[in-house]
């Protein structure tokens, strides 16, 4: 995919961008960590940066921050060039992924650190620590020790030290990552509402699909040191435009195979099981080319009876029950289709008209073909 | 089965009381009654402070008793400030083989036993020594000079044999910060010195003073280095509890100068714990 799509929305008060990164490139050997990257982030926005362990969004984010130079391209943080500034004189702050609060320090001289290091009056000093813990609800926490917070109470901290720097950008390290699955979906909330509160830009690198869904304007999904894909969180979901997108974000079924049948967007696909399924082409797809189909989950309409299917004028399969996942809201069954043998993942309604579905049992499924995306991956070949 | 777990704490706490009370407790009660006591007439011996009293009346005792004090605490400091940047760049800096390598050449020196060590420092120092020759050689003095039997003789040797024992507590304080910590520091604008000041050593605290208390009383208590480089000029307070002991055959005034010298390293440790605010028992945890 283009590396240069541009992640700005439609800038109301044309504002220069707060982030500009052009052709930003970082080399380790012969492995590209970050390769050739530009991009821009809207003044206000909320940015994620979503990719997989090793694909190069920490040594973005480093980049950015300016603990690493980059080898090639400029970065441009609130309209000003940044080659040559250190991180400390950057108008960027950084909320480590362990947080890195200093254990030797109060809150409160936690949170007025980096004023301090300008040289802030004492007493100013104290009046907007106070202020700054007000507002991440923690107000007359100065005289605590670090130790002694919830891990919740940790963050806005670590929030609040950067913030109370008013810089142009905060920048986020995985901030979620070292906290259970309960704390984790409180802080998704609680940091959407400070974003919002105090609107700053926030450029946040995670690997969990939820969190950039959840939190953010645009998603940029990242691999191998490049940007598959920027866009809102919708357009991930419902137009991914890279088989990388399509299979990082969200859940899915991924078929291998063959377009044996090419009408405009509208392409039959043969898996290499020989199961036949018709998608949505994104991009050019050619007759006889190398294709990979991607069937979400929760698209794909469970039935005892193939006649409601067929109401719907979706194509029917019959698959067998080969297990049940159970997971409350987010329980799923795993089919056998019968004629190709091909295993797929489907969302279990729980509306309770499947609540008694048991192993083996045989059903029908389908789903609307234009839920269902398929992208070349390679040249049309004779098999077809 | 509680007894049976009772006995086997037992035998294994004592070897290590064995060993404090034999060698330790018992050596220095006998030690505490001999510097207690002063001998009126053959093997007639009366209970009496006159050691002690030897101590204050006779300047050269004291004299040198503060003087091995001062120059403990500063052979103290100076290796502090050397082995600092070495384990900054042996925890932080280095990664994997040169890390173990760096670590390794701080070992070696103390594979040679203290007296050889001490020993080659003599045949570099001397006046017919190397590094004498070599300065005749590059011009720098017309004649070898003597460079054995000085002060800074003394305090380089003392630095040289302490330096191990301060930077391993000082490595282990150093890996246990979280780089992360100096790298958050500095992104809030912090620098280099005020980054050291608030983050670095408040962080390495324990194991700094764990290193000065091991370094101080070791070099307070040092009797090969400062009478070999420092020959009769070194005036060290163990020479004088040495000459008591052996040469005067006065068990009893070397006995009052050993609990003086025990006194002293006590009084300046406690100081020193309670000037950097640390607790002995955490210190001593981190060495």
């Amino acid at each position: 995919m283009s590396t240069s799509t541009l992640a700005t929305p439609a800038s109301p008060g044309d504002a220069p961008p707060d982030l500009q990164a052009r052709r930003v490139a970082k080399h380790y050997g012969a492995f590209h960590a970050v390769d050739n990257l530009s991009f821009e982030v809207a003044r206000g926005s909320f940015f994620s940066i979503l990719g997989p362990s090793g694909c190069g969004k920490t040594t973005l984010l480093r980049v950015i921050a300016g603990f690493i130079e980059p080898d090639a391209g400029a970065v441009h943080i609130g309209g000003k060039p940044m080659q040559g500034v250190p991180p400390n004189k950057r108008p960027v702050n950084m909320v480590f992924q362990h947080l890195a609060l200093f254990p030797m320090m109060s809150v409160g001289d936690n949170v007025g650190y980096g004023l301090a290091r300008r040289g802030v009056a004492k007493d100013e000093i104290q009046r907007r620590v106070g202020e700054m813990l007000e507002r991440v609800s923690l107000a007359g926490a100065q005289a605590k020790r670090v130790d002694q917070l919830s891990g919740g109470q940790k963050q806005r901290v670590a929030i609040a030290r950067s913030l109370v720097l008013e810089p142009t950008l905060l920048l986020l390290d995985e901030p979620l990552g070292a906290l259970d699955l309960k704390l984790r979906e409180h802080m998704k909330i609680e940091l959407k509402a400070l974003q919002a509160a105090f609107g700053t830009t926030f450029v946040y690198i995670t690997h969990d699909q939820s969190e950039a869904l959840v939190l953010s304007d645009h998603v940029a999904v990242m691999n191998h040191g490049r940007f598959e894909q920027v866009g809102t969180p919708q357009q991930l979901y419902y137009e991914p435009q890279t088989p990388f997108v399509a299979g990082f974000v969200g859940a899915n079924n991924r078929l291998v195979g063959h377009a044996t049948e090419v009408r405009g967007s509208a392409v039959t696909v043969t898996s290499a099981q020989g199961l036949v399924l018709a998608a949505r082409a994104i991009g050019p797809v050619s007759q006889g080319a190398v294709v990979e189909a991607f069937v979400r989950p929760e698209v794909v309409r469970l039935a005892r009876d193939s006649g409601v299917l067929a109401d719907a004028g979706w194509p029917a399969y019959t698959a067998r029950v080969s297990s049940l996942l159970f997971d409350g809201a987010n329980s799923a069954v795993l089919l056998t289709e019968l004629q190709s043998g091909t295993e797929f993942r489907i969302a279990l309604p729980q509306t309770g008209e499947f609540a008694n579905l048991g192993v083996g049992e045989t059903v029908a499924f389908g789903f609307d073909p234009q839920r269902a995306v398929c992208f070349a991956t390679g040249p049309a070949s004779a098999v077809a | 089965m509680k007894t049976t777990a009772r006995l086997m704490l037992m035998l294994l706490v004592a070897p290590a009381l064995l060993w404090l009370l034999g060698l330790v407790v018992l050596p220095h009660v006998e030690l505490g009654i001999l510097s207690l006591r002063a001998r009126v007439a053959p093997r007639v011996y009366e209970p009496s402070l006159a050691q002690f009293l030897t101590f204050v009346e006779e300047p050269l005792y004291w004299h040198t008793f503060v003087r091995t004090a001062v120059m403990s605490i500063l052979a103290t400091a100076i290796t502090l400030v050397l082995a600092f940047p070495m384990a900054w760049t042996i925890a932080k800096l280095v990664r994997g083989k040169s890390k173990s390598l760096l670590f390794v050449l701080c070992l070696i020196p103390f594979w040679v036993s203290e007296t050889v060590r001490t020993l080659g420092w003599m045949i570099l120092l001397r006046e017919s020594g190397v590094l004498p020759a070599f300065l005749v050689w590059l011009g720098v003095t017309a004649a070898p000079v003597e460079l054995l039997y000085h002060d800074a003789t003394i305090m380089v040797g003392l630095v040289y044999t302490s330096m191990l024992f301060m930077v391993i507590p000082l490595i282990s304080a150093l890996e246990s910060l979280d780089d992360s910590l100096i790298e958050a520091a500095y992104d809030l604008g912090g620098t280099g010195w005020s980054i050291l000041r608030q983050i670095v050593i408040p962080h390495a605290a324990p194991g700094i003073v764990a290193g000065c208390i091991v370094v101080f009383m070791l070099t307070l208590g040092n009797y090969l280095t400062p009478t070999l480089l420092g020959g009769k000029n070194s005036q060290w307070f163990t020479e004088q509890i040495y000459t008591q002991f052996i040469t005067r055959f006065n068990w009893e005034q070397g006995a009052a100068f050993g609990f003086l010298l025990l006194g002293l390293s006590t009084a300046i440790v406690w100081v020193g714990l309670k000037v950097t605010g640390q607790k002995f028992g955490e210190v001593m945890q981190r060495s």
